[in-house]
């Protein structure tokens, strides 16, 4: 393997980290505050059609994406009402939301296009555009980094920096505001956040709406970015991937991004190699693809330090007396 | 005079069709303790929710300081200077003293500026309250009785002038208690109102300076402390006269019924809980463990009943227990004569959506009475329920209840009577009174003593120590896992238990507060 080839799959591991971090950090958001949110994937899917299909009518992206994110927040508000307002059962609201997404974006996009349950290929404006970071070309000369940085770093589209910038922006979001203290206490004591004098229904919602807004993100970025065009179920499953980095960073913001990092760079290898030789041993391409899900399993039978999901996630809250 | 800090003009509050406050009237002065006293379910905690703005009253009207508010939620409350805390604490348990005394209350958008200026004015009220808390300490790793001090903290924090408090001694110490009423009493120096809200007559003798009684929703007297005495509020809370001692006889005691020895318990995160315990129960007699809730006593009970494992030596009549293994479960201890009234009645006591003729089962569900063929004989089943809520005057006499609807007293008499009804050598009886009230207890009491004057071993776990006091023959202590010491009741006080509830044996010599908060926050750290 030659160093090419490395900064070739570390290129591509950011590529498909990214719809993995925006979708973990939208988790993060809504679990932190106590609604736990299995319907990422089909936020993430909804976004994905919407975006594709706004796009490929009007040929903006930027309109495709507005309408993306548009629909990841209806979906989002859904669930809010379903499990916040009426105090439903999270899990089954985010369920339904994700056969809902399933079911709505192909029978939407065969009436829509009638090209067997996909858009039309997204080209030109209707697409992202790679965007190259200032010395890009200057610093490519530079031994190691300077690849790095110009190939694997630099190249990608706008969604990509929006995801690495989300990173620090909900760390500080959640550790450094009184919004963030107010979230975090929410998804612990409810209780405590409600005889302060604040509301949690509002909170709640809050976290729920940018739990969207991430999701909508990172279903456009799918569509419009990393493919070009929506295609049947295209997300793949990386909405429960994203759940299970979730765990595996622990519901913290900079070890999902390390998380989806790894999980990316899993993807990317399965991609690169059918096979993955280990001196003798053989390694089949199905077992790198199922890797992320055998760390979450194991992360989660607590063999790597523990992982205490928040306290109150999961329960509706209801005024005791 | 001066305005009554709180009035409340005919406050009412229905749930459906139950109210929980009619037409409720009462004036607290500015600088006073008021006590508010009254059995489960009389209504005090709705009233103080409304006050706090947890719930809306149907009716009525709230003068703060002489002025009419209106107080539709918490932020109102809090605004009107009023502060609550609450029987189970409102904290947030991986967050530092200081996050949770300043959340909801922040200065700004950003968290560093406020959290700057709580840490002065925290450092402030500690010295002038003598409250004396770390801001950097987590909560999980604080005793309940620093929670509850964060808590008042949390309350002073938001400038509230009129402070209420839902029953806050229920998880203290004596010591504990003692602490609390001393900042009280200095609250009360600086001018501040305070609401107790509690059942325990004692301490409302103790610290209030006039006192209201509610009984089912109604206020039905308020008196000056002074010029009462606690079997006049026992007959008002109650409606009846009401005995306030257990009656009976010495015990008798005989054979050794129960014998334990150098019992351990490991717990599922490896800590110890039990460090040996070696006990006697003899026919006849009540052995009451005393001890602050999680120093091991639901594990001895949990270990005796078959719910859990454990090392060590435990006979029964002569006979040894299985320990672990298969046959160290609840159904072999019954078929023992082991009866059991666990202490917490809602979890394992009851299957609270169950009819009650189906609770009465649990555990005996294989007697042949119960059973005919592969069938259970569901007839002859609801007639002993009926036979046993006639015998224990369980309200209401419907073996169709389910469990929940039922109020705790009579809950707990379900359980009771599923027990007792067994003719067992040994009883185990964790809390019994927990959450009962007082009527109730009166009842439950005299089964107990019944059941040993009848020659049957007891042996009673329970929180309270005047439980404790007055039903046990002999008293053990326990602390981290070890029975500190056995006392004869006749022979010991409050004090003295007190201070070996909180590790201290050589109760003799003067003990500053600081060790016994010592002591318990050790044990508080491993518990959490």
């Amino acid at each position: 393997m030659d160093f090419l080839t490395i900064v070739q799959i570390l290129d591509s591991s950011i590529r498909l980290a990214t719809p993995l971090l925006l979708a973990c950090l939208a988790g993060l958001f809504s679990e932190r505050a106590g609604v736990f949110d299995i319907g990422l994937e089909g936020k993430m899917l909804v976004a994905a059609f919407f975006s594709a299909a706004i796009a490929a009518t009007t040929g903006s992206v930027w309109l495709g994406l507005l309408a993306g994110v548009a629909a990841s927040l209806v979906f989002a508000a859904i669930h809010g009402l379903a499990s916040i307002t009426f105090r439903g059962d999270q899990l089954i609201s985010g369920v339904a939301l994700n056969f809902l997404a399933a079911g709505t974006t192909v029978l939407i996009a065969q009436d829509w296009f009638a090209q067997g349950a996909r858009t039309p290929a997204l080209t030109g404006a209707a697409r992202f555009a790679p965007i190259d970071l200032p010395f890009a070309d200057a610093l490519s000369g530079i031994p190691l980094l300077g690849p790095l940085y110009a190939q694997a770093l630099s190249g990608h589209t706008i969604l990509v920096y929006v995801g690495l910038l989300a990173v620090p922006a909900t760390w500080y979001v959640l550790f450094r505001t009184r919004f963030g203290l107010r979230l975090r206490a929410v998804g612990e004591n409810p209780g405590a956040v409600d005889t302060a004098g604040v509301s949690v229904i509002r909170l709640r919602y809050a976290a729920v709406l940018i739990c969207g807004l991430l999701c909508g993100l990172a279903g456009a970025y799918l569509a419009t970015g990393l493919a070009a065009g929506f295609t049947q179920d295209m997300t793949a499953g990386r909405g429960f991937i994203a759940l299970a980095a979730l765990i595996f960073a622990k519901w913290r913001p900079w070890y999902a991004l390390w998380a989806c990092l790894l999980f990316g760079f899993l993807q990317a290898v399965s991609n690169r190699y059918s096979t993955i030789d280990l001196w003798i041993v053989e390694i089949p391409n199905a077992f790198v693809i199922a890797l992320p899900y055998i760390l979450t399993v194991v992360i989660l039978a607590g063999f790597v330090g523990r992982a205490t999901p928040p306290r109150a996630g999961g329960v509706p809250y209801v005024k005791e007396r | 005079m001066s305005d009554p800090a709180i009035e409340l003009r005919g406050i009412s509050k229905s749930f459906g069709a139950v109210k929980a406050n009619k037409d409720i009237a009462i004036r607290v002065m500015p600088g006073t303790i008021h006590g508010i006293i009254g059995e489960n379910g009389a209504g005090k905690s709705t009233l103080m929710s409304i006050l706090y703005g947890f719930y809306r009253a149907d009716r009525g009207e709230i003068f703060i300081r002489g002025e009419r508010t209106d107080i539709p939620d918490s932020q109102a409350a809090i605004r009107a200077g009023i502060g609550m805390v609450f029987q189970h604490f409102k904290l947030v348990q991986n967050f530092t003293v200081l996050e949770n005394i300043v959340l909801g209350a922040e200065e700004g958008a950003l968290l560093t500026t406020s959290l700057g200026k709580a840490r002065t004015l925290l450092k402030q009220l500690s010295e002038d309250y003598e409250l004396q808390v770390d801001p950097d300490a987590r909560i999980e790793d604080l005793g309940v009785g620093m929670q509850q001090r964060v808590e008042i903290l949390k309350a002073l924090y938001r400038q509230a002038d009129i402070l209420i408090l839902d029953e806050p001694t229920g998880v203290l110490t004596p010591s504990e208690a003692d602490h609390l009423f001393r900042i009280l009493e200095g609250l009360k120096r600086e001018g501040k109102t305070i609401i107790l809200i509690t059942h325990k007559l004692r301490e409302i003798m103790e610290i209030t300076d006039t006192v209201s009684v509610m009984r089912r929703g109604e206020m039905t007297a308020t008196v000056k402390t002074a010029e009462t005495g606690p079997e006049e509020l026992a007959e008002l809370m109650v409606g009846r006269k009401v005995l306030l001692r257990v009656e009976k006889k010495a015990a008798q005691p005989g054979a050794r019924v129960l014998e334990i020895e150098d019992l351990r318990v490991v717990d599922g995160s490896g800590v110890e809980r039990l460090r040996g315990i070696s006990l006697d129960v003899r026919a006849g007699e009540i052995l009451g463990i005393a001890g602050v809730a999680g120093n091991g006593q639901s594990e001895l009970l949990e270990v005796l009943g078959g719910m859990r494992s454990g090392t060590g030596r435990v006979r029964v009549n002569g006979d040894e227990l299985d320990l672990v293994g298969p046959r160290a479960d609840a159904r072999t201890r019954r078929a023992r004569g082991i009866a059991h009234v666990p202490e917490d009645r809602q979890h394992e006591g009851l299957i609270m959506d169950f009819h009650a003729w189906e609770n009465v089962a649990f555990g005996y569900h294989a007697d042949p009475a119960y059973n005919r063929g592969l069938l259970m004989d569901n007839d002859a089943l609801r007639r002993d329920t009926e036979r046993k809520i006639a015998k224990f005057d369980v309200r209401p006499a419907d073996c169709w209840q389910t469990a929940k609807n039922f109020s705790g007293g009579n809950q707990q008499k379900i359980v009771i009577a599923r027990e007792l009804e067994r003719d067992p050598d040994l009883l185990l009886v964790g809390q019994p009174t927990r959450g009962v009230d007082i009527g109730a207890i009166e009842f439950i009491h005299q089964q107990i003593v019944a059941l040993r004057d009848a020659g049957k071993a007891i042996l009673l776990v329970s929180v309270e120590l005047d439980e404790i006091l007055s039903l046990s023959d002999r008293i053990a202590v326990m602390f981290d896992g070890r029975i500190m010491g056995e006392r004869l009741p006749s022979q010991t006080d409050e004090r003295e238990l007190g201070l070996m509830m909180a590790g201290i044996t050589d109760t003799d010599r003067g003990h500053t507060h600081a060790e016994v908060e010592g002591n318990l926050a050790h044990v508080h750290g491993k518990v959490g």
